[in-house]
């Protein structure tokens, strides 16, 4: 059916499988880098710790409340940047926002988003890109701010 | 009192005609604004088209048609809302400007340090954050009554706290999140008879259910415009008319004094003390249509209608197993119907009755406290007005459907 089919256009299998999986929901304790994010259009939170190690990202987690769009692109953003170094993770986050915000096409994406095609359908909902974009803003503020925060 | 002719209703909303996303509009977002009927829109038309100047100054034609236009509409509103005077109605941007004023207005000159603002936990962030501002500005202190875990008022928890003698108490007559009807009357009788001034948050009460505000007491009423038919621009501040003559003006210009030189000012007389700077006065005209159609109406139908609507809206989602909130006497419920399926967030449920053509609000509803302590982080809400019929609440079975087998959402056991 019509509405169906939108919505399995939009909620792709494996967004629905990344949403349900625990692989890197959590917190660590301690953290070399810790970060907040809020999306003051439905008040969800996340929180972002990673573990850094000679540059490069050894471990990260994401924890808090949210939609199926903005937990599956937080967990696809963390098997991503595990074992990437500073300055590819700020390339992948780079490339996921062209992807999100300018339209750029599912294809040219780096080989460690192969997953994130699958947002895709969520540019065709302007109010829902803000879900998809929260932890990847989240995990670049940390980056810039909050490296070594631990409160 | 006859039923509604929701068939001959909805002609007049052009907008129901249309289709989003390939579905008719079944449009379930009413607490958050209503949509227009044709005379509201052709009055705004009209206005532009034959009437335009300014207002309250030019001795011109135009300027003394548009006047009067825009002071009938004060009278009409008067007589609608039972205020003795139409100049203690003030009129604002929206209902939050409308707090405001009596936030900064009154506030500023009557509350001193540790005077206590009692407000309730199923308030709009409109309705708390103008007091926290007061709060960190001059040293009040802001008390809140809890909210039962049915979404309700404890009336014993009401008059203990009032009786700690705040200075203002101040709250919502209908939770827009949750539906809560409050007991209006007795909430201010209980305030004045503690000895505070009382201001009622009426957003979600003035487009369902009368207002007699001889009757009701309060010392301020705050409502909008846009959800009552009429256009987006305009709240209502109504005034007890000593007070409003004893406060401060809240913003400063044209329109509100009496006299100006480089040294100082005095104020015009009421309402245009609080009207500083050219009124929106072509929306405060296309606002007279609206009052005419809910008279016409007639309030009582248009409650009735919607309650009825709302009650089988709720057993529809009780028969899935859905989890609805708010209060369990139907007594106490409006047109507001506020969910949650399964563990689904209220933004993937949205976007669902989206694609089904259902426009439903989800999220926090600008109530993170009242979120906060029934445990939630939000709701989806749908919300039911004059126009709504069974085909809204076919499309709203049908997305809720939909939905739950999309997600794969089982019914609890038992329910079904």
């Amino acid at each position: 059916m019509e509405g169906d089919a939108e919505l399995q256009d939009l909620y792709r299998e494996v967004l629905l499988d990344y949403y349900q999986s625990s692989a890197r929901k959590g917190r660590l304790v301690p953290a070399d880098l810790k970060a907040h994010g809020v999306n003051p259009v439905c008040g969800d939170e996340i929180e972002i710790t990673a573990q850094i190690k000679d540059g490069k990202v050894v471990k990260l987690r994401y924890a808090g409340h949210g939609c199926v769009i903005s937990q599956a692109s937080a967990a696809m953003m963390a098997e991503a940047m595990e074992g990437a170094g500073i300055e590819r993770v700020k390339e992948l986050s780079a490339a996921f926002k062209r992807l999100m915000l300018e339209n750029a096409p599912a294809a040219g994406l780096p080989p460690e988003l192969e997953s994130l095609a699958s947002l895709e359908g969520v540019r065709k909902f302007p109010l829902r890109v803000k879900c998809a974009t929260l932890g990847w803003n989240t995990m670049m503020q940390g980056l810039e701010t909050g490296t070594g925060a631990e409160d | 009192m006859t039923p509604l002719d929701t068939a001959r209703l909805r002609a007049d909303f052009p907008i129901l005609a249309r289709r989003v996303r390939g579905k008719p509009l079944a449009y379930l977002d009413n607490a958050a604004t209503t949509q227009k009927p044709r005379q509201v829109i052709s009055a705004l038309v009209d206005f532009y088209e034959k009437h335009n100047a300014n207002v309250h100054r030019g001795v011109h034609t135009l300027s003394e048609e548009a006047t009067s236009m825009a002071e009938g509409v004060r009278s009409k509103l008067a007589a609608f809302v039972g205020a003795p005077k139409p100049e203690t109605l003030i009129f604002t941007r929206n209902a939050t400007e409308s707090i405001n004023l009596v936030a900064q207005a009154w506030g500023r000159k009557f509350l001193k340090a540790g005077d206590v603002v009692l407000s309730t936990e199923m308030e709009h962030h409109s309705n708390i954050v103008p007091w926290q501002l007061l709060a960190s500005r001059q040293g009040i202190v802001v008390k809140f009554v809890p909210v039962e875990r049915d979404g309700t008022l404890d009336l014993a928890k009401v008059k203990a706290l009032l009786s700690e003698g705040p200075k203002l108490w101040t709250f919502t007559a209908v939770s827009n999140a949750i539906g809560t009807v409050n007991p209006v009357v007795e909430l201010i009788r209980l305030g004045k008879e503690a000895g505070a001034t009382v201001h009622v948050d009426a957003c979600q009460w003035a487009p369902h259910r009368p207002i007699d505000l001889a009757a009701w007491g309060a010392d301020f009423v705050s409502f909008s415009a846009h959800k009552m038919l009429g256009p987006t621009g305009i709240g209502v501040l109504w005034g007890r008319e000593a007070l409003l003559e004893q406060m401060d003006p809240f913003l400063g210009g044209g329109d509100m004094i009496l006299r100006v030189s480089l040294e100082q000012s005095t104020w015009n007389a009421l309402p245009y003390k609080f009207e500083a700077g050219t009124p929106n006065f072509a929306d405060q005209i296309a606002f007279g249509p609206a009052l005419d159609y809910l008279k016409e109406t007639g309030l009582d139908a248009i409650c009735a209608h919607e309650l009825a609507l709302a009650e089988k809206a709720r057993e529809i989602l009780i028969g899935e197993g859905v989890t609805v909130l708010g209060p369990q006497d139907p007594a106490k419920r409006s047109g507001v119907v506020s969910f949650n399926i399964g563990g689904l967030h209220p933004h993937d449920v949205g976007t669902a009755f989206d694609l089904e053509g259902v426009a439903v609000r989800v999220g926090h509803h600008c109530c993170q406290p009242l979120m906060n302590k029934l445990q939630c982080g939000g709701t989806a809400r749908a919300s039911f007005y004059l126009y709504n019929d069974e085909s809204d609440l076919e499309a709203f079975t049908r997305a809720l459907r939909r939905t739950m087998e999309f997600f794969r959402i089982k019914p609890k056991a038992g329910t079904r």
